[in-house]
Order: structure tokens, then sequence, then C-alpha cells
């Protein structure tokens, strides 16, 4: 039942892939504009053109360049940069670690401050405390991360100086990596004096895409802890003596993050589509920032490309979410 | 019950502050050139980075200070209104019409219409939206109805999910099934019976999307993409904010607080309207 | 002087909108006995054992009244003391087995949890004496028991695993909250007997919730009579079914169904009965003020 339901889940996911490939290479065909006569000095010719057009692939029809492209994405393909002259998928991937360790720092940071505001409210529930936590969720989801990063730039870049606002790495420091992983493999280099300027780079782009999350974590699972309280299996807990903590992180979390994890997939992408600005507000030299870059530049080849790999990436989330549900459900696991 | 209760006790100060100060920014906004103290445009290099009026250096007439070719902020704030109203009513109503039939028929007919809008969907669910409405606009060429357009086209398939979803649970009831025996044509259910019960959502998503609409502009903005260079844009200004903020930190606050303000007012607006349309809690 | 096993005087509680659900509660457990209380749904039977484990609802507050186990101030207790005592001397054995187990966690732990984390016991003398207290159920196969999830347990299997969990720590007190209602016919009468025995051999005082005057008999040996949250007769279980004194215990026997006369359960409690007794309260409120609160 398992695997059916995975390879269902391929087969969208597909679809899905193939829908965005199209929506995206039409779209970006529509363009007015010559990004070839942009790449080419003034005095170039029409013959100079056509050549470099000839050499992108750009004289031929819309659906041959669509599936000259398609043919070469699918052996891993993805063309050269116009800009930047280089393989679009060695740019991505040079990228790619800096976005993704941002977007889990970030959902680190979701999970942490969210759960712990539902557990808290939870155990709290009916006083002030929940109606404060409930107010403060309320004002973190209303405001998206674009104007948190402002709000925290202000603060903490300018009222308090205490973290940097801008880059990823402090442009002095002699990296020694070997990855773009660069927290990552600070810590595995036991570098902490690198882990820990990272860190500092990487902390308020990483609140500001956390927030709405964390509020959004905050408000579901704080309702379905309040619904599971309630059952006959915590009051059980309850008499066997275990404190009201010790009954929600044993008995009752478990069971009420699986609703929530099923949104937290879909959200977790919102977050992921969130870097595009925020990295181009601290900027942070990621994906996002590169894909913004991309599109001033009419540089379609890169455009495509990046677009496809963030699409990737929101449907493999949407599946692993799919299976862990599956997985933490005992019920469906052995049913 | 109890909760329906204390949200509804909640409406009435909700609902006065958030539209208390739309329509403050809107009035201000369509008043521009009365109200606006001086000419947004107006570049002045000896009144380059005046402070706040309260601050010490602040010249009388630039309440709010300068920026750093002396044009004075609070008039830019108050042009800048203009364009964020207008793409926030323009954008939202055509996110919401588009989204909204879709939504509806995907929701009510199900079957080959649901299977296709929902892929749809699907696809637009896998796009970055920001860099999605980037993208559009680059393509279609900077300007007004190009922003409108991009952030009707990204933003569609919230209305389409949320209204789909009470399309079919409304399809499902009783009276619904009724109508269906009485021999009405199914068309004419749909927007007599099913349309008016998720009247309620709809309103309380159009508020909540005219504030993300107002974000997405600024953000186009900020990344020098939306309307011409010349009209002031909050985006516009915050993009001169982040650059000057060390300097002029006036230049970023202003137009963030407007932005928050504005953006938690549409957001809480729409929910303290839906607390009233909603038959249920009323 | 030896305490009484648990002792309820004047328990008064009230709902978040003035109403009385418990009005002047006073009855008593001796050590090794079973209490039976006994009235309808809504007489505010299961809300005295919550009181007495700490676990009422939130919209439930205890106005007037004490509450001794074991000659221990309940009330006078810090809470975190409180959790303990009762933790460590009490024990529930809930009404639906279905949902009194965590559905995502394995029996085994949820039977020791408790040994363990409370009482401080030893992993392995946890496991010991679980499987022991399953031998005392008639569970023959406790390795499958205790690695299975709850919902691959039948309804009965799930209760007994439960009552073994209940006395597995050899707890002075238990509060069975109608532990029979959700079960078939059947599995009632296996499981009833169950209780009886393992409470005769463990010598453990049970408070027993229920509205079946026929659970009542095989039962207890006291029996309080509940009605709107008042007891209305106490008496030796044997000497209420010879005489009862109330005229309310006599309409509920009356309602209570008799396999030789199947007929008589059609019968409600006498409409005239319930009306004086509920003028008779309504007068006992208009006097009533909490003492404190």
């Amino acid at each position: 039942m398992l695997l059916q339901r995975f390879l269902i889940r391929l087969l969208t996911m597909a679809i899905t892939l193939f829908g965005v490939a199209v929506v995206v290479f039409v779209v970006i065909r529509v363009a007015p504009g010559d990004p070839i006569a942009m790449m080419l000095p003034p005095g170039a010719t029409d013959a100079d053109i056509a050549r470099l057009r000839a050499l992108y692939g750009l004289d031929r029809t819309i659906v041959q360049q669509f599936f000259i492209w398609l043919s070469g994405v699918v052996r891993g393909d993805f063309g050269t940069s116009i800009s930047l002259r280089q393989d679009v998928l060695g740019l991505v991937f040079n990228r790619l670690p800096a976005t993704l360790e941002l977007a889990t720092v970030a959902l680190v940071m979701a999970v942490a401050i969210g759960g712990t505001a539902a557990i808290l409210g939870a155990r709290e529930r009916g006083t002030a405390v929940e109606a404060g936590i409930d107010i403060a969720s309320g004002t973190a989801l209303s405001i998206p991360d674009f104007l948190w990063g402002l709000v925290l730039i202000l603060l903490f870049g300018v009222l308090i100086p205490v973290f940097d606002i801008s880059g990823r790495v402090s442009p002095q420091l002699n990296l020694p990596f070997v990855t773009q992983f660069y927290l990552f493999e600070s810590i595995l280099r036991l570098r902490f004096d690198l882990t820990w300027d990272l860190l500092k780079h990487m902390l308020m782009p990483a609140v500001a895409l956390a927030l709405p999350l964390a509020a959004i974590i905050s408000q579901l699972l704080k309702q379905s802890l309040k619904e599971v309280l309630d059952l006959d299996y915590v009051v059980l807990a309850r008499v066997k003596g275990f404190s009201e903590t010790q009954v929600i992180l044993r008995e009752a979390l478990k069971n009420a993050a699986l609703p929530t994890l099923t949104l937290v997939g879909v959200q977790f992408t919102f977050l992921i589509g969130g870097t595009v600005i925020v990295e181009r507000l601290f900027s942070y030299e990621g994906l996002g920032n590169m894909a913004i870059d991309a599109v001033i530049n009419r540089d379609l080849p890169l455009i495509q490309g990046i677009v496809l790999v963030f699409a990737l990436l929101f449907v493999l989330i949407n599946l692993t979410v799919d299976m862990m549900y599956a997985l933490l459900n005992p019920r469906l696991r052995h049913g | 019950m109890d909760e329906a209760r204390i949200a509804r006790r909640g409406v009435g100060p909700r609902l006065w502050l958030a539209g208390g100060w739309l329509l403050l920014a809107l009035l201000a906004a369509i008043f521009a050139p009365l109200v606006a103290p001086q000419d947004p445009l107006a570049q002045d290099l000896m009144l380059e980075r005046l402070p706040p009026f309260w601050m010490s250096g602040a010249e009388p007439g630039y309440w709010l200070g300068t920026d750093s070719l002396g044009r004075d902020l609070l008039s830019r704030l108050i042009f800048g209104g203009r364009i964020a109203f207008i793409v926030a009513f323009a954008a939202a109503f055509a996110a919401c019409l588009v989204g909204s039939t879709l939504g509806l028929i995907a929701g009510y007919f199900g079957g080959w219409a649901d299977r296709i809008i929902s892929r749809i969907v699907d696809i637009w669910m896998a796009f970055p939206p920001v860099l999605f409405a980037i993208l559009l606009v680059a393509v279609l060429g900077t300007g007004l109805s190009s922003v409108i357009i991009a952030i009707a086209v990204i933003d569609w398939t919230r209305f389409c999910r949320v209204i789909r979803a009470e399309a079919m649970g409304q399809s499902r009831m009783d009276y619904v099934e009724n109508a269906r025996i009485a021999g009405y044509d199914r068309i004419g259910i749909m927007l007599r019976e099913v349309l008016p019960n998720v009247v309620p959502s709809i309103v309380a998503l159009l508020s909540l999307e005219m504030g993300i609409a107002v974000i997405v502009e600024a953000i186009l903005s900020f990344v020098n993409l939306s309307i011409s260079t010349d009209d002031p844009t909050w985006g516009g200004i915050i993009a001169e904010g982040r650059l000057s903020i060390h300097q002029a930190w006036w230049v970023l606050v202003f137009p963030l607080i407007t932005l928050i303000l504005t953006v938690l007012s549409f957001s809480q607006f729409g929910e303290a309207l839906k607390a009233r349309f909603d038959p249920v809690l009323r | 002087m030896s305490a009484d096993c648990l002792d309820i005087r004047n328990l008064s509680a009230v709902l978040a909108n003035g109403q009385r659900v418990l009005r002047s509660v006073s009855l008593s457990v001796q050590p090794g006995e079973v209490r039976a209380l006994v009235g309808e749904s809504g007489a505010g039977k299961t809300m005295i054992g919550k009181a007495v484990l700490g676990v009422l609802p939130s919209s439930v507050r205890i106005v007037e009244g004490d509450m001794l186990l074991e000659g221990e101030d309940l009330g006078r207790l810090q809470p975190k003391a409180r959790r303990t005592l009762i933790g460590a001397r009490t024990a529930l054995i809930p009404q639906d087995p279905l949902t009194a187990l965590n559905p995502s966690r394995r029996i085994g732990p949820q039977m020791t949890d408790r040994l363990v984390r409370i009482l401080g016991w030893s992993g392995q003398r946890a496991d010991a004496r679980i499987r022991q207290l399953l031998d005392e159920v008639q569970i023959r196969d406790p390795d499958r028991v205790l690695k299975s999830y709850p919902h691959e347990l039948s309804g009965g299997m799930r209760q007994r695993v439960l009552i073994a969990a209940a006395f597995a720590a050899e707890p002075r007190l238990i509060v069975a909250d109608e532990p029979t209602t959700a079960l078939d016919v059947t599995v009632q009468k296996q499981i009833l007997r169950l209780i009886t025995q393992l409470q005769r051999e463990h010598g453990t005082a049970i408070l027993f919730v229920t509205h079946d005057l026929g659970v009542v008999a095989k039962i207890s040996q006291k029996v309080s009579v509940l009605y709107a949250g008042k007891v209305v007769e106490e008496a030796d279980t044997a000497a209420l079914f010879a005489a009862p004194q109330h005229l309310y215990t006599r309409a509920l026997m009356a309602a209570t169904p008799r396999y030789t006369d199947p007929f008589a359960s059609l019968k409600p409690v006498d409409e005239a009965v319930l009306a004086g007794l509920a003028a008779e309260i309504a007068d006992a409120d208009q006097a009533w003020r909490p003492r404190h609160g």
C-alpha cells in the first residue's frame, strides 16, 4: 500500500515538473527584447547576432527549442548561462547549498520556536500566557518574511549592531572548504570560528524566514494538542503521576504533531520560495539571489534551470512529508 | 461556541482600527496633491538626509525628513500609496475573479474539470511565487499593468484552493441535492446555492490578498522592476532606505511602518469581515 | 487510629456558569473494600472519581470539602506532591479501553512507565511485574501483547491490559470508572470477574463507578446512590437490595432490567419521584453557600 502510494506520487511529481518546464519555457519566450543583442558589444553586425542565436539554439521554433532543452535536461545538461558563460547546472549546484543551509536553519528555528510556543500555550491553556502566544503568533503570521527581514536589519543591524546584515561569510576570512555546504563542513572540520561567522550572517535572514512558519506551527500544534489533551489516555497519564509537561511531551505531542506535519510540508516550500527575496535583502549568495540577477540579465537558460530546480525541491519536500506521514502513523503502517 | 463568541466580541475594535488606518491611507493617496506638503519628486541637494521633525537639524515642512536626494519622505509615502492601492485593488480583484471561478467550477462539478484545474494549481504551487512574479514583470516589461497581471497570475491559486474545498463541501449538502431534484440546472444551482455560502471566505481572502499585493508590489519595486523609476513607490523608498541605512535610518523606518500597518490592517479587516458575514458565527 | 483509605467530606463543585455539579458529597472507602457509586448519567458519579484523582476538566471547580487519601489531605498538598501521591497510591481503570491507550505507543512502555518513571523501579523489575499481572488477567501471549500497538488488540484485551496496569503498582485505591460499559455483554462478565478476583487477591480498595445496579450487586460491599450530585442513600450492598430506604433508590431498582421479567426494563424512573427530588434539591441550593472559595 505504501509502495503504491509512493508510485502514484512519483507519477504526479513528473507531470507537475513537466508542467513547470512548459510554463516557464513559454513565459520567457514571450519576452520582448533580445538577450543576444544585450550580450554583444554595440558595433556587432546582424551576422554576429545570427551566429550567436544559432549557437544558443534561439533560431529554431519554440517547440523545437523546448524539446532540445528538455532532452538535455533529462541527460543533466541544462545549457549554458548567457550572462555568466558557464554551465547552468554547475552554477546552480554552486549556489544551491547556500540556500539549502539557510532554509534548513530557518526550518529548525521555526519548529523550535513554534513547537515551544505551542507546548507552552497548551500547558497554560486558558491563561494570559496562552492569549499572549495567540497575539504574538497572529502578528508573526500576518507580516511576511520580506518585512520581517527589514525589521531585523533595523533592529540588529543598525540599532544594536550584533549581527551581520549582508553576505554569507566575512570576506576577509580564509575558507578551507571543498564543498559549498560551508556551515555543514565547518562543523565537520571543527572550525567553530567559521561556524560562528556563518551563523552570524545566516541568523537574521533565517529568523525572517522562520517567523511566519513558526506562527503557523504554533497555532496548529497548539490546537491539536488541546484536542488531544482532553482524551482518555492523557487523563490516565495524569493519574499515573506525570506532570503536565511530561504528559504533553510523552503522550500528546506525537499524536498531535501528525496533522501539523502535512501543513508544515507545504509551508516549508513557501519558506524556500521566500529565500528568493530574503537572500536579496541580505545580499546572501544563494540560488534565489542569483535567480533575480538572472531575470534582470535576461539569462534564459539560467532562469529555466533555477526555476526547475526550485520546483524539483518543492515536489521532493511534498513527497517526503507524505511518506513521513505514512511512516509515523502506526495505523497506516500496519493497516 | 465559546471561542466563536470571544472572536465576535473582538470584532469591534479590530475592525475599526484596521478599517481606520486603511481609510486614512486611502484618502491620503486619493487626495495626495492636496495633502502632501511637498512635491515628491523635487530634489534639493541642500536638503539631503534631513532627519524627522523631532530631531535636531529638521526643517519645518519636512515632517519625516528627506532622502539622499533631498526629496520629502512624507510626500513620497503619500504618493507611493496611490500605486500601492491601485495595485492592491486591481490585482486582488483579478486574482479573485480567476481563482474563485476556477475553484467554484472544480469544487462543484468535480470530475475532469476538477482534475485538470487541480493539476494546474499543483504546477503553480511548484513555482517560487516571488521569483515567478519577478520573471513575469521582466517579461511583460515594467509598468503598472504588468505588476497587476503578474500578481494576479501568481496568486489566483490561493482563491482557487480555498473556494474549491468549500464548494466541494457545499455541493454535498442536502439543499444542493434538493435543488437538483427540483430540476434547476447545474450552473444555476452553483450560482444561487453554492456561491452565496462561499462569499464570506472570498471576502476575507480578497482583503488578505490586497495586503499581499501591496507586499509583492513593494518587493518588485525593491528589485527595481515595478513601475517607472520616477514615480515614488513604497518598495522603491525601502530600496533607497536599505542603501542609506547607516546614514538615514528614517528612510527605511517610515515606509516599513506604513507597509506593516497596511498589511496587518488588510488581514485583520478580512478576518473581521469574515466573522461578521459568516452565517454560522453570526 | 487506622485511617480510611479514602474519605470525602462535604465535597461541592460548580461549573464555570455557577451551576452545582456536586452537592456536599461525603463518602468513605475502607481499605480493601469495594464501594459502588451508582446513579444515572449526569448524576456526577464520574466527577467524584475525577476529583479524587485530580483530573477534573478545567470547567469544573471544587468550592468546598476535603478529600483524604489514607489520612493525607489532598487539598493541602502542593500540586507536585499531590500528583506524586496520587500516582503512587491510586490507579484508574477507565471507561473506554479504545481511547484510554495512546495509539502511537506500544503497549509495553505504556504499562511500565509509571513503575519506572514515577516509582523509580528498574526496567527489568517493571517488566517482570507487568508479565506477572498479564498472567493474572489471563493474557497468555505477553510477548506479542507488549509489542503491539493498541489498535492491534480487541476491546476486551485492551481492558485487561488496563486492569493489569492499574494493579501493577499495588495501589491502595483504584477508581474504576464504568469499566465494563463500553464492552460487549459477554466480555463484560469476564472483565467484572477479573476485577473482583484481582481485588480480592491484592486487597485493593475500589471506588467502583457504575450506572448498573446489577453490577453493584455482583461486585460491591458498600454502595452510595447518587442523584444530581447528591448522595441520597448509603448502605451495605446487601441491605440496600433487601430494603431500599430512599424513594429514588426504589425507583431506580424498579427501572433496572431483570432477566426474569424483561418487560420491566421498559419502565423509566418514576416522574413523580424525580419531580419531588428536584424540588428538594432546589430548596437546598437556595440555602447553600460555600464555606470558602
